[in-house]
C-alpha cells in the first residue's frame, strides 16, 4: 500500500476542475471570451472548435469597446466536464483572447436571443399566428396581406418554443443570432 | 529614437535589435526588398537552404542548440506552404520560431495572384501566432512582438506575412524597448502552495519517480541543472520522455533512461507501479501512456507545465503546477530543503525492485559479426564519441528510437529529435542548423535510409556554407519501423514498406562535394566511423544494416507499461500473432 495519503480530485490548490475525468454527461456551457478586435481573431476561435473536434451550438460576436479595440464573443458549447475544461484553457492559449468567462459555472447569469421569424398565411392561421406573437411578445417589423416578420428577444428555448408554435401556422423562414450573455449582478 | 525607413530594412533592423546573427532562407519575387537589405549589410548571415521545408529544420536545430529563437525567410506563396511542415514540428515540439514569409502586394491580395496563398489562413493551425501586416508603420511592433510570443510561455513558432509594398514603403522604425510592454505575458513562477503540497508527498513516497520532458530544457540550462540536484538530493529514480533527453545526465546514478512505447522496461515498470510520479514539463503524450485507463494506476500524480491546457488533458493529475519548470524546481527544491531534506526509508526497497527490472537487461539483441546490427553501429558510435561535446540530431524511425536507447546524453541542448509530429526529413537540416549555430562542435545526424533521402537537397546547403555534418545512415533498404509494424500487426504483408533503387550514398557525397564511405563488415565499421568523425568536411557514412531487425522494447499501440514486448521474448515464428488486432487501430 502507499504511504500516500491524497484524496482523487481533493487538491485544494487546484486551479482545475477535478470532476470525474469519465463522467459521462455532457453539459452545455455558455462561455463569454473577450479578444482584441483583430483580422483573424474569430477564424482562430473557430478553427481550434472544428479542429480539436469540440461542438459549437451558437456564437455570435461583436466588438464590445471600440478604443480598447475588444470584441466579446459568446459561445455556447457542449461537452463532458474534461472537455469544457479543456476547451476553456485552450481558448486562453490563444494569444488575442484577454478573458475565457465560463457563465454556466461563475454564478447567475442571463442569456437573450434575437430572432426573426417570416409567417406566410391568410384567414384563420394568419389571425392565430398574429394572436400568438402577442401572447410572446413579439414585434411586427414587416407585414405583408399574405405575411408577417415577427421579432421576438428572449431565450433560446423561448425562441424554441415560438418557432413550433409557428410552423403549423406558415412558419417560412428564421433568422436567429444565436446566444449574447451576461453575468447578473455587479 | 524612432527612424524613417523602408519595410524591408526595418525588418534587418529589427533582427538586428533581436540579437540574430543567422537567418535561414531562400529567396522569391515577394521578398526580393528584403534580400536586397540583407545584400547590403554583414551582421546577420544569412543560409542559403535548397528548399523551405530545408529551412524551417535548420532553424528547429539552431534554436534547440542554443536556446535562441531560429528566424527563416522565405517568399509567398509555395515559398509559404513548403515551411508549413516546420511550423508544425516546431509547434508540435515547443520549439522558437520567426518566420518571415513574403506576400503578393496588399492591393493584390484575394486576386489569385502569381505566387499568392492565404498564408495567415494556411498558418493559423500550425504557429503559435500569426501576422498579416498591412502597414509599414505598424512592422518593426509586429516583429519585436513576434519575438516576445515566440519565446515567453510555452515556446513556438510564430508567423509574420508581409506584402511586398510594405516592403517597400517607408515607415517609423520603434525598437524593442519603445513598445507598449506586451499583453501577453504567462506565469513563470508557480503556486507556493501546490509545490508545498508536492513536497510534502515527497517527503512520504515511497515509490516515488520523476519523469521529465522537453519542457525542462526549454526552461534553459539552469534548469536541467536544478533538476540533478533535486534527483541526486532526493535520490528518487528519474526517466525521461524523448524531447527531455540530457536534462538529467545518462551518466546520473539515478538515471533509468528513456521512458515510453520505445523506452527502458525499468523506466516504463517504474512509472506503472509508482506510488507518487512527478511530471516535470512533459504533456502525458500517447507515446508515453500507452493505454490510459491503465496508465500508471497507483500513483498520486503532480504535473508541472507552463501551458495550463496541458494539465488534465490526458490524465487527470492531482498537483497541478502551472509554471516555469526551473522556476518550480528551484522553489521546491528551496522548500524541500527548508523542510529537512526528508525522504521515506522505503526508498531503499523501490530502488532494489528497480534494480530487477534493470537486470531484466531489456535493450539486449542478437549479435552478430557477419552483420552489422543497428544497435552495434550506435553502441560503436556512442564509445567512439564518449567524452566529446556532440551533438546528435536524427530523422524519424527505428534508428531514431535505437539512438534514444543507446547514445548518452549528459547535458541538455544536445539532442535534437522531431518528437510530436514525427518528419522524416527533419535530421539532416536540422544538423545543419546545428552546425552553423557551433561551427566547430561534432554534429551527427542518425539517419534511415528512407528518411534521409525526403531533404537529401540541403547536402547542398552543408557543402556550400562548409557545415561539416556527419551523417550516419542505418541503411537496411527498408521502411523499418513501418516494416516492424507491418511484420507485427499486418500479417507479414509488406506494403510498400521497402526502398527500391537507392541511390549509391557515396557516390551521392561525391556528387554534393563531399566525402562518403560505405560499410557493411562489422570489423570496419570503428574504422569506418573515426574516419567520418575525422572528416572535415560533411560526410556521408551509408552504413548497411541487418534489414529485418525490430526495435524493443516495445509497448504495442493500446497496452499499458506493464505489457511491454521485449526483444528477447519473442520467437521468431509467432511475431505476427504478438499483438492483438485491437491494437492495430491505434498508430
Amino acid at each position: 500500500m502507499s504511504a500516500l495519503k491524497i484524496e482523487r480530485g481533493a487538491s485544494s490548490h487546484s486551479a482545475y476542475d477535478l470532476r470525474d475525468y469519465h463522467a459521462a454527461g455532457e453539459e452545455r456551457h455558455t462561455l463569454a471570451v473577450i479578444v482584441d478586435n483583430e483580422a483573424g481573431v474569430l477564424a482562430r476561435v473557430i478553427g481550434l472548435f472544428s479542429g480539436r473536434g469540440y461542438n459549437i451550438d451558437s456564437l455570435t460576436v461583436a466588438e464590445v469597446d471600440h478604443t480598447g479595440h475588444t470584441s466579446r464573443i459568446t459561445l455556447v458549447t457542449r461537452g463532458t466536464p474534461a472537455v469544457i475544461e479543456q476547451i476553456k484553457a485552450q481558448l486562453s492559449r490563444i494569444i488575442p483572447v484577454h478573458e475565457v468567462h465560463d457563465l454556466t459555472v461563475e454564478g447567475a447569469s442571463v442569456e437573450r436571443e434575437l430572432g426573426l421569424f417570416k409567417v406566410a398565411g391568410t384567414g384563420e392561421k394568419r389571425v392565430e399566428a398574429l394572436r400568438i406573437s402577442d401572447i410572446f411578445r413579439a414585434n411586427v417589423v414587416d407585414s405583408t396581406l399574405e405575411s408577417f416578420v415577427f421579432e421576438i428577444t428572449g431565450t433560446p428555448e423561448k425562441l424554441d418554443a415560438f418557432a413550433e408554435l409557428m410552423r403549423p401556422l406558415g412558419l417560412a423562414e428564421v433568422a436567429r443570432t444565436g446566444v449574447a450573455a451576461l453575468s447578473r449582478g455587479r | 529614437m524612432s527612424r524613417s525607413m523602408t519595410g524591408a530594412r526595418m525588418v534587418v533592423e529589427a533582427l538586428r535589435d533581436q540579437g540574430v546573427d543567422t537567418v535561414f532562407g531562400y529567396p522569391g519575387g515577394a521578398v526580393l526588398p528584403i534580400y536586397d537589405e540583407i545584400f547590403q549589410q554583414n551582421d546577420i548571415k544569412h543560409i542559403l537552404v535548397r528548399h523551405e521545408q530545408g529551412a524551417v529544420h535548420m532553424a528547429e536545430g539552431y534554436a534547440r542548440s542554443t536556446g535562441k529563437p531560429g528566424v527563416v525567410l522565405v517568399t509567398s506563396g509555395p515559398g509559404a506552404t513548403n515551411a508549413v511542415t516546420g511550423l508544425t514540428d516546431a509547434l508540435m515540439d515547443s520549439i522558437p520560431l520567426v518566420v518571415l514569409t513574403g506576400q503578393v502586394p496588399t492591393f493584390m491580395i484575394g486576386t489569385d495572384g502569381f505566387q499568392e496563398a492565404d498564408t495567415v489562413g494556411i498558418t493559423r493551425p500550425c504557429t503559435k501566432h500569426n501576422w498579416l501586416v498591412n502597414d509599414t508603420d505598424s512592422l518593426a511592433e509586429t516583429l519585436h512582438r513576434a519575438f516576445h510570443v515566440a519565446t515567453s510561455g510555452r515556446p513556438g513558432p510564430v508567423l509574420i506575412d508581409i506584402p511586398k509594398d510594405v516592403q517597400f514603403a517607408t515607415g517609423t522604425y520603434v525598437g524593442p524597448k519603445q513598445i507598449a510592454p506586451p499583453r501577453y505575458q504567462p506565469p513563470r513562477k508557480g503556486d507556493t502552495a501546490a509545490i508545498t503540497r508536492l513536497v510534502e508527498l515527497m517527503e512520504t513516497a515511497e515509490r516515488p519517480v520523476f519523469y521529465t520532458g522537453g519542457g525542462v530544457i526549454n526552461s534553459g540550462p539552469a534548469a536541467s541543472q536544478l533538476l540533478t540536484e533535486l534527483v541526486d538530493a532526493t535520490g528518487f529514480p528519474v526517466t525521461s520522455t524523448l524531447m527531455g533527453l540530457g536534462a538529467y545526465p545518462a551518466s546520473g546514478k539515478n538515471w533509468l533512461g528513456m521512458l515510453g512505447m520505445h523506452g527502458l522496461y525499468e523506466a516504463n515498470m517504474a512509472m506503472h507501479g509508482c506510488d507518487l510520479m512527478i511530471n516535470l514539463g512533459a504533456r502525458f503524450d500517447d507515446r508515453i501512456t500507452g493505454r490510459v485507463a491503465d496508465f500508471s494506476p497507483g500513483s498520486v500524480k503532480a504535473h508541472v507545465d507552463i501551458d495550463p491546457s496541458s494539465i488534465n488533458k490526458v490524465i487527470r493529475v492531482d498537483v497541478p503546477i502551472v509554471g516555469d519548470v526551473g522556476h518550480v524546481l528551484e522553489d521546491l527544491l528551496k522548500i524541500w530543503k527548508a523542510r529537512g531534506r526528508k525522504t521515506s526509508p522505503a526508498l531503499q526497497q523501490w530502488w532494489a525492485q528497480i534494480e530487477q527490472w534493470r537486470a531484466r537487461n531489456c535493450l539486449a539483441y542478437k549479435r552478430s559479426d557477419k552483420l552489422i546490427k543497428p544497435q552495434h553501429a550506435l553502441e560503436r558510435l556512442e564509445a567512439l564519441t564518449a567524452g566529446r561535446d556532440r551533438y546528435i540530431t536524427t530523422e524519424v524511425g527505428q534508428h531514431q528510437m535505437w539512438a534514444a536507447q543507446f547514445l548518452h546524453f549528459e547535458g541538455p541542448n544536445r539532442w535534437m529529435t522531431s518528437g510530436g509530429l514525427g518528419t522524416m526529413g527533419y535530421g539532416l537540416p536540422a544538423s545543419i542548423g546545428v552546425q552553423v549555430a557551433h561551427p566547430e562542435a561534432l554534429v551527427i545526424n542518425v539517419a534511415g535510409d528512407a528518411s534521409w533521402l525526403m531533404n537529401m537537397q540541403e547536402m547542398g546547403t552543408a557543402v556550400q556554407f562548409r557545415a561539416p555534418v556527419k551523417q550516419f545512415i542505418l541503411n537496411n533498404e527498408r521502411l523499418g519501423m513501418v516494416r516492424q509494424w507491418q511484420q507485427l500487426l499486418h500479417g507479414e504483408r509488406y506494403s510498400q514498406s521497402w526502398s527500391e533503387s537507392l541511390p549509391d550514398f557515396v557516390k551521392l557525397a561525391e556528387a554534393f562535394g563531399c566525402k562518403g564511405r560505405q560499410v557493411h563488415e562489422p570489423g570496419d565499421l570503428d574504422d569506418a566511423i573515426r574516419e567520418m568523425i575525422d572528416s572535415d568536411c560533411p560526410f556521408i557514412l551509408d552504413v548497411l544494416v541487418e534489414k529485418h531487425e525490430n526495435c524493443f522494447p516495445m509497448i504495442p499501440s493500446g497496452k499499458p507499461h506493464n505489457e511491454m514486448l521485449l526483444g528477447d521474448e519473442i520467437a521468431a515464428d509467432d511475431i505476427g500473432t504478438a499483438i492483438k488486432s485491437d491494437g492495430a487501430v491505434l498508430v
